[in-house]
């Protein structure tokens, strides 16, 4: 399985849909599609990951590295997972802390914290 | 002997071949189907690790994974040509600050994909994921070697 992406507008927030694997090969396409959201002023993000069936580490990177560029503009970058396998690496690494994670897409576009 | 012997050139589309021949080993070794998901992972971040350190220094070199399915434990061994660096032998999640990782930055993009993450970082992931892991460099390069229990079930009316 490689990874699928594809994004939306809902209102003020782009929705990024993440599917498949987001490993050391397919990062990089993950990571190309978060610069070009802020290079293009989009600046909220809610990165879906429900249908995300493996993340390691250098995904973890590209998601940090999404939160960094947002943060500097002001702007936010959720997540939406409720798979088990995909929280425990955020866990492990502290993680949690820093990216607020939702059980669905509604509930991260309603939220404003 | 190894049960299995993988040896993949140092390309990051491979690690997830790797992966899934470790997977599909490890289940047949009798690991728990709980922790194959901890063995994807910790495969996973071994050989991307490894890949990394060939891609710098070794890029003709190929990555070597050797699966071992023993009496009652399943063994993994990743082999790198590259020396341990002391900074990443001593990485540990402790010490890893989430906060000050995600600062705001403007400027990230352009570097090298993994350097978002402090060196060592996929290390540590291991070592917080699995219980049974040592690390060791010695001439041969870095050797990273799991092991998780693996009751021997492979009994005739055992699927």
């Amino acid at each position: 399985m490689d990874l699928s992406l594809s994004t939306r507008t809902e209102g003020d927030r782009t929705v990024v849909t993440v599917g498949g694997e987001i490993d050391v090969y397919t990062a990089p396409k993950l990571r190309e599609q978060l610069i070009d959201l802020v290079s293009g002023g989009k600046y909220h993000l809610v990165v879906d990951m429900e249908g995300v069936d493996f993340l390691d580490s250098t995904g973890l990177g590209v998601l940090v590295g999404g939160l960094k560029r947002v943060r500097a503009h002001e702007g936010s970058l959720r997540l939406v997972c409720t798979q088990e396998r995909i929280l425990k690496i955020f866990r492990i690494t502290g993680l949690t802390k820093v990216f607020p994670i939702h059980a669905s897409v509604d509930e991260a576009l309603a939220a404003t914290d | 002997m190894p049960t299995v012997e993988v040896s993949f050139t140092a390309l990051p589309a491979h690690v997830r071949t790797a992966r899934l021949v470790a997977l599909a080993v490890a289940r047949r070794a009798g690991v728990n189907d709980q922790l194959l998901d901890e063995v994807r992972l910790a495969v996973g971040e071994a050989c991307s690790r490894a890949v990394g350190v060939h891609q710098s220094k070794l890029p003709d070199q190929p990555v070597l994974m050797r699966l071992t399915d023993e009496q009652d434990r399943f063994v993994v061994e990743v082999v790198d040509g590259g020396p341990l660096d002391h900074e990443v032998a001593e990485s540990d999640l402790d010490s890893l600050d989430p906060e000050e990782l995600s600062a705001p930055a403007d400027d990230v993009s352009g570097d090298q994909l993994p350097d978002l993450l402090p060196p060592g970082f996929g290390l540590a992931v291991i070592s917080g994921l699995v219980e049974d892991v040592n690390v060791v460099s010695d001439a041969d390069g870095t050797h990273v070697r799991m092991t998780w229990p693996a009751p021997d079930v492979m009994s005739p009316d055992a699927g």
